[in-house]
């Protein structure tokens, strides 16, 4: 029995090797709490899909246990998979079926009744904008719309944990706000939400805690807040009406011209920017605009990944 | 999930089967009613009328049994192995693999609705063969049965076909390679009696000429093997099958990871 502590997601050792010999997990543990926007990220070939099939009852592992708000995904799949919703990252729909049937047969496999299947397949389609082709065969929908579909069908058992592998994978920028605002409203309404995604941006616009996994073994667990604190250098791209080639030299702060109109600035995240306004306004450059140059999460990504792979490969010359 | 939980997952997906039989009737409706009237014309009518009596019945009277019982099985094993295998090309069999259904449902859903297209098929034959010659079922329980069992053996084949089966070429293999000879020489067109030995005794190791015979005992009251012992062959079979297919969506052969 769950109660309020419980954590929504327990995974304790888990390690997967596959037949042909490859390790994708190496006895990863994390902890996802109840009601958390949880991001779960990683180069390509990491072992998030491999963690998600796992969860998900489609891959089986090879050692130790994942419990979904206490329930063992192992020795208790039923009961654990009537608390999971999965969208996952292909699309794996009969496209000659219709989306209304696609939700409805879902509700069905979890043995929700076909009337109240109905209710909710035409909310959630509803919600996804995709009601007006709820009746049109799934192959017509757009790449997007097939993703909502996904979505939609996750949602038919009102799962406890909504797990969503890449779902914005080749989505345009305003069905992706879309979809984001749904999932969000989904969390807000108590549903836990773990999250992989190749669009930092919103792994950082939307989590409150974050696992960084890579070749099979986390590099990071924590809070969103925390590990973008411990990114010490910001860049900035400043839009100037005019960059002149020779540089003025400011304390604590790196400059590069990039073309005749913009400038970039690299520095401590604890440096304020006052002298470099004032630097740049008494050489007579005037700032139209400024931006970061790139996402933060995406930086802290990079380099975290990067670190592992120098250590692994230092591990391995050594050996 | 409770009893009532899985009576809707089991209705799921006999609807879905039977939808999907439906919108694809000039695949799965039309070919073997064409196949069959082709049989009952050639074999029956042309060829038929030249050949005496069997088992004091009419040669298209005596293989009218076995052609039903032919497109049972065929279309029974076709319809499964095309419908599971289709569902894992697709990865739509992942809607059924992460719900908490358990395997008997899976396995149960989509023998009936196999199951269904058989009796459907069976049935059109049956009425197609009305218009060449005239029938009468002898023994209406013994005909609803061995039809049932029979189309069970080969969806429950054609089910674990489909499990192992990697590509389409897969499910085509076995259905022409042993399911085709096995029909042909299971006794649809002939009694075995007419056989000599060693060829008979060959014959009765054949699971589907204990099917067609337990049929055509049912509508016709002769059969070249004893009825019990048809139903003991095909129970065997449904038994045997049920445990492999069970096994294999339990170990998530070719189905998990």
């Amino acid at each position: 029995m769950s109660s309020p502590a419980t954590p929504a997601l327990v995974v304790n050792n888990l390690r997967k090797t596959y037949s042909n010999g490859v390790e994708a997990l190496k006895g990863i543990s994390l902890t996802v709490q109840p009601g958390d926007f949880f991001a779960l990220l990683g180069p390509n070939g990491a072992g998030k899909s491999t963690l998600i099939g796992i969860l998900s009852s489609l891959v089986n592992a090879s050692g130790g246990d994942a419990e979904v708000f206490g329930v063992s995904v192992n020795k208790q799949r039923g009961k654990a998979m009537q608390l999971i919703g999965l969208v996952p990252q292909e699309i794996n729909f009969n496209q000659f079926e219709k989306p209304f049937d696609i939700c409805v047969n879902e509700a069905g496999f979890y043995g929700i009744p076909r009337k109240i299947a109905a209710e909710r397949a035409e909310k959630y389609l509803k919600e996804l904008r995709l009601w007006d082709k709820a009746q049109h065969q799934a192959r017509m929908l757009s790449g997007g719309m097939k993703r909502r579909l996904m979505i939609a069908r996750a949602m038919m058992n009102e799962p406890k944990l909504l797990i969503l592998d890449e779902p914005t994978a080749g989505v345009d920028i305003e069905i992706r706000r879309s979809m984001w605002q749904f999932v969000s409203g989904i969390n807000a309404a108590g549903t836990t939400v773990i999250l992989t995604t190749h669009y930092l941006e919103e792994a950082e616009q939307l989590c409150r805690n974050i696992a960084i996994i890579d070749h099979g073994t986390i590099v990071e667990n924590t809070s969103m807040k925390r590990l973008l604190a411990s990114l010490d250098v910001e860049t900035f791209v400043l839009d100037v009406n005019h960059v002149p080639i020779e540089l003025p030299v400011i304390p604590g702060i790196t400059l590069r011209r990039l073309d005749e109109h913009t400038l970039e600035a690299e520095m401590s995240r604890s440096h304020d920017l006052n002298s470099l306004f004032a630097t740049l306004s008494a050489q007579g450059m005037t700032v139209t605009s400024m931006r970061n140059k790139t996402n933060r999460l995406e930086e802290l990504f990079v380099r975290l990944v990067e670190n592992g792979r120098t250590t692994k490969d230092n591990v391995e010359k050594v050996a | 999930m409770n009893g009532a939980a899985n009576l809707v997952a089991l209705n799921t997906i006999v609807r879905r089967e039977i939808v999907r039989i439906m919108r694809i009737w000039t695949q799965t409706l039309i070919p073997p009613a064409i196949t069959m009237t082709l049989y009952f014309v050639i074999f029956g009518k042309l060829i038929g009328s030249r050949i005496g009596q069997m088992h004091g019945f009419t040669y298209m009277q005596y293989i009218v049994p076995g052609l039903v019982m032919m497109s049972i099985i065929t279309n029974s094993y076709g319809n499964i192995s095309s419908s599971f295998f289709g569902a894992k090309f697709s990865r739509a069999v992942e809607e059924m693999l992460v719900s908490p259904m358990p395997n008997w449902v899976i396995l149960l859903g989509y023998v009936t609705g196999a199951v269904t297209r058989g009796l459907v098929v069976g049935g059109l034959v049956l009425i197609i063969a009305l218009f060449f010659t005239d029938l009468h079922v002898a023994h209406p329980v013994i005909t609803f049965l061995s039809v049932l069992l029979g189309a069970t053996v080969f969806s429950l084949a054609g089910f674990v076909n489909a499990v192992f089966a990697k590509k389409f070429d897969d499910i085509a293999l076995v259905p022409t390679f042993v399911l085709t000879p096995l029909t042909y020489l299971g006794g649809v067109f002939y009694s075995v009696d007419l056989l000599g030995e060693p060829w008979r005794s060959i014959s009765m190791v054949n699971p589907i000429l204990y099917m067609v015979n337990a049929f055509r005992f049912g509508v016709l009251g002769v059969s070249d093997v004893q009825i019990g012992v048809a139903f003991a062959v095909m129970l065997v079979f449904v038994i045997g099958l049920s445990a492999v297919a069970l096994h294999l969506l339990k170990r998530g052969v070719g189905l998990r990871s």
